[in-house]
């Protein structure tokens, strides 16, 4: 028999509290591995290597329309093979089903967006179409689309001129993407730019909410976004050029600041732990006071007595966070590998260092204080009952 | 006169609970010489757990001097006491008090991680131990797989591992039938006059007095005569 084999022996004495303690560790490190990766997401810093396609919006937020006069100047930025604007145009299905749904130039954004396979004589459906919409396969699959119909969508931010929020859009065709990473994303639609403008009652009529530029060469693609961001800069529409990948991202920080609502669920979840493991040390030692005054009575130190609690309390931290972490890792991998590298959810190093130091300090929160009450037990006391 | 194993010079043990003072030991001097094997009789109360304490090193007298082995024992820190008792005494319990997640040979081994011996000598001094009390076959049992006289076997076997020359027992056989705790009472004897150790045991019972070589009374925490 070993000291860590005390220990561990210790920890199992009431097997069923011990597992069910331990699965609430896992599950907590489980979530923080996979928030705080997602965290770790929200806060990397630009990245352009590779990108092919680059997203112009206003510098304060993408719901800060930009005037599309913008466009012959975007287009003569060397580097720049072509441009495609889109306006976001808040469909809603049926009672309450919101839609990703954009007004845009359906040739400019076939042109830019060469994933996206629809017959040739769809894509002229839709380019001669004013009433035009084209769906992903998944969204037409979702909802029963069949091209030929009248699809009629509500958008909960653009009346049409009549004051009517409803729409009816003839669903010219569906699109599908080229390859299994692009088919995931056929859950949007499109509609005509030119029908939008002239429909809807607030005159949002040339402005739009991004531009995207189809780059020549991927390898200049840094730099290009730093001159279109020059090119705007101190004028009443300064821009923030960025990737397709930051975009999508900064399109979901929108919700809120994803880093403080990552916080505020682990403080939460952490702080229950903190509840119920620090329950069940408590306990743990509560129950067996005159072993702990036994231990001492053999000559155990009162430091020995108190490294004794405090490695249970570590065992079981480091046996539940190491575990939830790998889980964690694993969920992780299969959800980037799901999306097609979309949402990388990565549990890299630095979210297991912090789950290290995490479980190192949980380990003293919920060790120290019933660790503390048996370095202090009075043999005499302890054994007497008292 | 043969050495003396404990000597007690003037012990005063007073406990305080809440604002009172209670005075279990007035003034109490005693000698138990090296290999003796005494028993602490006496009423409820009249501090014969108190003295067997002090003895041990589990508790510090609040005046008088303690002497075990050779070693002034009331002038050393916490740290020190635990240190002395894991070489010097072997206690034994009346419930036994083993760890009941640990098997007999895990509860006997215990006080050795407290040695520097390795994990193969502290097997086999654990053997020995649990040889000596005549449980070898037991050895991979956990105590509730036990019948109360075999724990307490373990017990003493526990007491035994570290080789102390002093082993206080409380009430060794409280908790036991008669036919029992003769056998347990009969193993100290062996350990007394075979092994050398000496033996402080308490006990209610006056046929469990009567396997010690000499038996103490207390009464209202001061010695009352010294019977042969």
């Amino acid at each position: 028999m070993t000291r860590s084999g005390f220990v561990i022996a210790n920890l199992f004495r009431r097997r069923t509290r011990t597992i069910l303690t331990l699965l609430s560790v896992i599950m907590a490190f489980l979530l923080f591995g996979l928030l705080q990766s997602v965290n770790t997401i929200f806060n990397a810093g630009a990245d352009f290597v590779g990108a092919t396609r680059l997203f112009t919006q206003a510098r304060v937020s993408f719901t800060q329309p930009l005037p599309v006069s913008m466009l012959p100047k975007l287009e003569a930025v060397p580097g720049v093979a072509r441009v495609a604007y889109q306006y976001w145009f808040g469909g809603v299905w049926q009672e309450n089903t919101p839609l990703i749904m954009f007004a845009l130039d359906p040739q400019r954004y076939r042109d830019v967006y060469p994933e996206w396979v629809m017959p040739e004589e769809r894509w002229q459906a839709f380019i001669h179409t004013r009433t035009g919409m084209i769906a992903g396969k998944q969204l037409a699959d979702q909802y029963g689309w069949k091209v030929g119909q009248k699809i009629p969508i509500n958008s909960n931010i653009y009346p049409q001129k009549n004051g009517t929020k409803a729409w009816i859009f003839d669903l010219v065709g569906v699109f599908d993407g080229k390859d299994e990473d692009w088919k995931k994303r056929t859950n949007l639609a499109f509609i005509q730019q030119d029908y939008f403008d002239e429909a809807n009652q607030f005159g949002v009529k040339g402005r739009e909410n991004f531009f995207i530029l189809k780059l020549a060469d991927s390898n200049h693609a840094q730099q290009i976004a730093r001159t279109v961001d020059a090119m705007f800069e101190n004028s009443p529409d300064e821009t923030k050029t960025q990737t397709e990948k930051d975009f999508n991202i900064s399109f979901v920080k929108q919700i809120g600041d994803i880093g403080l609502i990552v916080r505020w669920i682990l403080f939460a979840v952490f702080f229950t732990l903190l509840l119920v493991v620090g329950n069940t040390m408590a306990q743990s030692v509560r129950e067996r006071i005159p072993e702990l005054a036994v231990l001492k009575t053999l000559g155990f130190s009162d430091g020995s007595v108190l490294g004794f609690v405090l490695a249970e309390a570590f065992a079981l931290c480091l046996a539940g966070g190491l575990t939830g972490l790998l889980l964690a890792s694993i969920a992780g991998a299969m959800v980037e590998k799901g999306t097609g590298g979309q949402f990388q959810l990565t549990v890299d190093y630095r979210v297991w260092l912090i789950g290290i130091a995490v479980i190192v300090l949980m380990s003293l929160a919920v060790g120290l204080l019933p660790g503390l009450r048996a370095r202090r037990l009075r043999i005499v006391d302890a054994l007497a009952g008292r | 006169m043969a050495e003396s194993m404990v000597q007690i010079r003037n012990v005063t043990k007073v406990y305080e609970r809440g604002r009172q003072k209670i005075e279990v030991l007035h003034g109490l001097t005693l000698d138990i010489p090296r290999g003796d094997f005494v028993a602490l009789m006496g009423p409820s109360g009249s501090g014969k757990t108190t003295l067997l304490n002090l003895i041990g090193g589990l508790d510090q007298p609040t005046a008088g001097e303690i002497t075990v082995g050779g070693r002034r024992i009331d002038q050393l820190s916490s740290g020190q006491l635990a240190q002395w008792r894991a070489h010097n005494v072997g206690f034994v319990f009346q419930f036994y008090n083993l760890m009941p997640v640990l098997t007999a040979e895990g509860n006997v081994e215990l006080p050795l991680l407290l040695t520097k011996l390795s994990a193969a000598q502290r097997r086999k001094n654990a053997a020995v131990a649990l040889e000596i009390v005549g449980l070898t076959d037991r050895a991979k049992h956990k105590p509730k797989e036990l019948s109360g006289g075999q724990e307490q076997r373990v017990a003493i076997a526990r007491a035994l591992v570290s080789d102390p020359q002093l082993l206080v027992c409380d009430e060794p056989t409280g908790d036991l039938d008669r036919k029992t705790a003769d056998e347990i009472l009969g193993l100290l004897q062996v350990l007394n006059r075979e092994h050398g150790k000496t033996i402080v045991m308490v006990t209610h019972d006056p046929k469990a007095a009567e396997f010690a070589r000499r038996t103490l009374h207390l009464e209202k925490g001061q010695l009352l005569e010294q019977a042969a």
